[in-house]
């Protein structure tokens, strides 16, 4: 028992809430200035100074220059106080200060609202897997604070499975109103400048380097699954955006395509269908990765004059989309004017030697001029190379005639020049190739490090046609994938190196729990809960059904919870419960036991009262004083359990 | 809830409540959120916010199973009360400005402990109290007392934020509890004693000069009475020696409504008997009391002085004193 002011806050809980503002703060100083992460620890560590000599706690007025100063450094640091990462910074600020005014319990509290609050911001930067672990063992520590703070001393292993225990009762409701709470479609409102930093993928032009620096991520660019089986390896070209525009330095999307009155293009499918699904990770751009060419788009997509597949809105999220395609097709046979003017500009007066060997093929029919390329390519000395030579001004005739090293954006740069040159309408499309298929979950992951760069020439009768350039170099890019056509000795993406198989079946499983926690949990959007719910049982979902089976369930777990935490029934003592029903029946007759009476004084009374039930009674009472005080055994507690059934039935009782 | 009176009473009732022990069921719980449970419900609001406007999936989750805390936390705060049994206890008298503590059995049947009790009267000190698991604990809970008579406390309010601060449940309950308290006592020195059977004053020297020998001390004399000359004198001796006067063992003390000085007012001038009745029981004397219209034998003892400070703290408050 203790008399306290409810106000003031146990000190010996105080290393509880550092220990809180911690957990919820520390994983930020990945992306915090680093003098913020210096304040925050030695903010810390100066309240726990504090805490450990009994010191009294900074004057306010002291505080309140900190933050200002501190708040101003934040404004100078992101130029503004309004974006997301000046946000998180301003709480983490506040996280490292509030616990040097703490007294109270309500500071406290404040204090652990915080990290409720520094919680969900850490999901701006992260959600996956270990993130989310995270989460629970952070939501474990803060409730642990709490009960701390509202429960008083106790074992620490206590406060923690309690702590568990209120956390794992809390889990049927996050289930029920995950999957039930009406999803909205985001942004409520415009977002901040800095929302979507730091998305990386194809841009919408091309430079020399652009690809290789990519081609060096691991990441997951999109994961595709089949319906049925799976095209051939070389047939697996993803088409991102078309660049037709070239300065003589950078390919890029020309804004004729744009420009353009919105005719969808005329495909005309040769053979077999590949209907499958796409999670595309968030690239901040419209284009969603296809395979060439697309017959068949997800609602809400459209495709653009040049093939590619474009959403409405820039791809913020990763999301899902189903589409059907077909490798070999026709494309585009009667092409408008304009495009096929696009395809044949070229800055004037710039790599004059290409120039002159491309007005050597100009008499040919246009496939052989692009099959002459190729075999150029082949058969001359062409190398396939991550790290080439850096090109001047004529980039093209030095690459040509000079370096000859080069990857897929240099190849098909050039193999597109010199089509245009010798007046064959041609294109570069941007995009990825290839894929690994993982066997653990069956779905084709498509990485960074596929990322592409090939051509497209018009050809008059048979539309858009695919050249490869790239393949005439390096067959086994196409064949095998990136690994198998570097050179040794080039830098690998890291992830894609891993050579040793128990490394490659382990990357298999950890991708395809990624891959089941993108769609179960990240990806899990209107759309795809409108998905989830008509499977079960709810056809046509909308807020008000949902909202309703919300409600239901949720009373149905609270009604569980409850009946789980009743307080659970004494175990009676079967010689109790037996001597209890005994004296029931004996009430019931006309005798009741006061509850003051010992057995044998109950007998005894039983006795005088009622002489036929004297006997009876004075066994079952020896028998229960025996089996409660004494050392009774089994045989007694079934003598005791019978008398119950030996007593004369209730309508003699008046005879 | 003042402005409603029908409605506070339907809701929390006015009855005293008469069975023992009480266990406490959910009619007698309340259960309301807290400043911080709104405060929580704010955050989770905010958060939610920006979950959407963000995009958060796991923002949702975590959301989503803070939600889920906090309805548990409800559950939970409120089976902390839920199945409680309580048996009040008596009383023991106190002095005006002294805390009454009136005892409550808290029993706890349940397999599981219960912590973070907090029980008070209204406006009085609050005492937390944890309850091991099928265990029990009586509190003595403590009530000012400012006025001389019975005490009632009123009803005690038995709350709960356990286990997170989200809630607080709380139940009220209303023993007939009383509580006497006397007089404050008033120090001053005692009036003269008489001797035996006679009625008549001894003016002059007190009682407290008729030094009669000395006696090792009990621990419930005073300090003021031991013998330092004497215990200085003694170099052997460990125990100290109080001097015993011959007023305590012959003479008739009466304390006397009469005797106390008549400018003050009743209050102050049972203050001053309660003072003497302090004085007379630490010195072990025989003494009387004599108050308008009620007489108290003399006699000695702890039984004595509870039925004279008692006679004080019921007179004229239209109460008998108990039969002591």
């Amino acid at each position: 028992m203790r008399l306290r002011p409810p106000q003031t806050i146990d000190q010996a809980a105080v290393p509880w809430l550092l220990a809180v503002a911690l957990a919820t703060a520390s994983p930020h100083a990945e992306h915090l200035p680093p003098w913020l992460s210096l304040l925050f620890g030695a903010a810390l560590l100066w309240r726990l100074w504090l805490w450990w000599q009994r010191r009294p706690l900074p004057p306010r007025w002291c505080l309140a220059l900190l933050v200002l100063g501190a708040l101003a450094a934040i404004a100078w640091q992101y130029r503004s106080l309004l974006g997301r990462d000046s946000g998180v910074a301003m709480l983490a600020l506040f996280m490292a200060l509030k616990p040097l005014e703490m007294k109270t319990r309500r500071d406290a509290l404040v204090v652990v609202m915080l990290g409720f609050f520094l919680l969900l911001t850490h999901y701006f930067y992260s959600q996956s897997i270990p993130t989310g672990l995270w989460l629970l063992a952070s939501c474990t520590l803060l409730t642990a604070a709490l009960i701390r703070l509202h429960g008083g001393a106790q074992p620490l292993a206590a406060i923690v499975r309690q702590a568990g225990l209120l956390l794992l009762q809390a889990t049927p409701f996050m289930l029920i109103l995950y999957l039930l709470f009406p999803r909205v479609s985001g942004p409520l409102w415009g977002l901040p400048q800095d929302a979507h930093a730091g998305r990386s993928g194809l841009s919408s032009e091309m430079a020399p380097g652009s690809i290789s620096s990519l081609i060096l991520s691991g990441a997951i660019a999109f994961r595709s699954h089949f319906a049925g089986e799976t095209p051939e390896k070389a047939d697996l070209y993803w088409r991102g955006p078309v660049l037709d525009a070239y300065d003589g330095l950078t390919w890029r999307v020309s804004a004729l395509a744009a420009a353009l009155p919105r005719k969808a293009p005329v495909v005309e499918s040769r053979g077999a269908q590949y209907s499958y699904t796409s999670i595309i990770e968030a690239h901040n751009q419209r284009w969603l990765l296809a395979l060439d060419v697309a017959t068949s788009l997800p609602a809400g997509a459209m495709q653009a004059p040049t093939l590619e597949v474009l959403a409405r809105e820039p791809l913020r999220a990763r999301s899902r989309f189903s589409f059907a395609s077909s490798v070999d097709y026709h494309a585009n046979r009667a092409e408008s004017a304009a495009i096929l003017q696009q395809s044949l500009s070229l800055p004037a007066a710039i790599n004059p030697r290409a120039r002159a060997l491309a007005d050597r093929w100009k008499s040919r029919p246009p496939a052989r001029i692009a099959d002459a390329v190729l075999s150029m390519f082949r058969n001359e000395d062409f190398h396939y190379t991550l790290r080439p030579p850096l090109l001047g001004a004529d980039a093209v005739d030095e690459f040509l005639f000079g370096t000859r090293r080069g990857f897929c954006e240099h190849y098909a740069s050039a193999f597109v020049f010199l089509l245009r040159a010798a007046g064959v309408p041609a294109r570069v499309v941007a995009g990825y190739q290839g894929g690994e298929v993982n066997p653990v979950d069956g779905y084709l992951i498509v990485r960074q490090s596929d990322a592409h760069a090939w051509a497209e020439v018009w050809l008059a009768g048979e539309g858009w046609v695919r050249y490869d350039p790239t393949a005439a170099v390096a067959p086994s890019r196409i064949e095998q994938g990136i690994v198998a056509a570097l050179p040794e000795g080039e830098p690998l993406p890291g992830i894609v190196g891993l050579d040793a198989d128990w490394l490659r079946q382990l990357r298999y499983r950890w991708e395809a729990a990624n891959n089941t926690w993108n769609q179960w949990v990240l990806g899990y959007n209107p759309q795809r809960q409108r998905e989830i719910l008509s499977r079960f049982g709810m056809p046509n979902p909308d807020w008000q059904s949902m909202s309703t089976a919300l409600a239901a369930l949720c009373g149905v777990a609270l009604l569980l919870v409850t009946v789980w935490t009743l307080p659970r029934r004494r175990r009676v003592d079967p010689a109790q419960r037996a001597w209890q029903r005994y004296c029931v029946a004996l009430a019931r007759r006309g005798v009741t036991r006061a509850a003051w009476e010992g057995p044998l004084a109950f007998a005894n009374r039983v006795a005088v009262e009622r002489p036929q039930l004297a006997a009876l009674t004075s066994e079952a009472a020896r028998c229960y004083a025996a089996l409660r005080y004494g050392r009774g055994d089994s045989e007694q507690l079934l003598v005791l359990q019978e008398c119950v059934h030996r007593l004369p039935a209730r309508w003699r009782k008046s005879a | 809830m003042r402005r409603l009176p029908s409605l506070h009473q339907w809701l929390f009732g006015r009855q005293r409540d008469e069975q023992w022990p009480l266990v406490l069921g959910q009619r007698r719980i309340f259960i309301v959120p807290t400043a911080a449970g709104m405060l929580f419900a704010l955050v989770l609001l905010v958060m939610l916010i920006g979950a959407i406007n963000y995009d958060l999936s796991l923002g949702h989750a975590l959301i989503f199973l803070l939600a889920g805390l906090g309805l548990v936390a409800m559950v939970h705060s409120f089976h902390n009360l839920f199945g409680l049994r309580l048996t009040p206890g008596r009383a023991d008298a106190t002095f005006v400005g002294d805390l009454a503590r009136f005892p409550l059995l808290l029993e706890n049947p349940r397999r599981q402990q219960r912590r973070a009790l907090e029980l008070s009267f209204s406006a009085q000190p609050m005492v937390a109290v944890d309850l091991p698991a099928e265990g029990s604990v009586t509190v003595a809970l403590p009530c000012l007392a400012q006025r001389r008579g019975r005490l009632d406390p009123g009803r005690v309010t038995l709350a709960t934020r356990y286990p997170l601060g989200l809630f607080r449940a709380w139940s009220y309950i209303h023993p007939s509890w009383s509580c006497i308290v006397y007089p404050k006592p008033l120090q001053t020195p005692l009036p003269p004693a008489s001797p035996a059977n006679t009625a008549d004053h001894r003016q002059g020297d007190s009682g407290q000069e008729d030094f009669a020998g000395l006696r090792p001390r009990q621990l419930s004399d005073p300090t003021r009475h031991i013998a330092w000359k004497a215990v200085a004198r003694r170099s052997d001796e460990q125990a100290l020696l109080v001097k015993q006067f011959a007023g305590g063992a012959s003479d008739e003390l009466w304390l006397d409504w009469s005797l106390t000085p008549p400018d003050r007012d009743s209050e102050e001038r049972l203050s001053i008997l309660a003072g003497w009745i302090m004085l007379a029981d630490e010195g072990q004397a025989c003494y009387g009391l004599r108050l308008p219209g009620q007489q108290i034998a003399p006699a000695t003892g702890s039984a004595q002085r509870a039925s004279c400070l008692q006679a004080l703290a019921l007179y004229e408050t239209g109460e008998t004193r108990d039969a002591a």
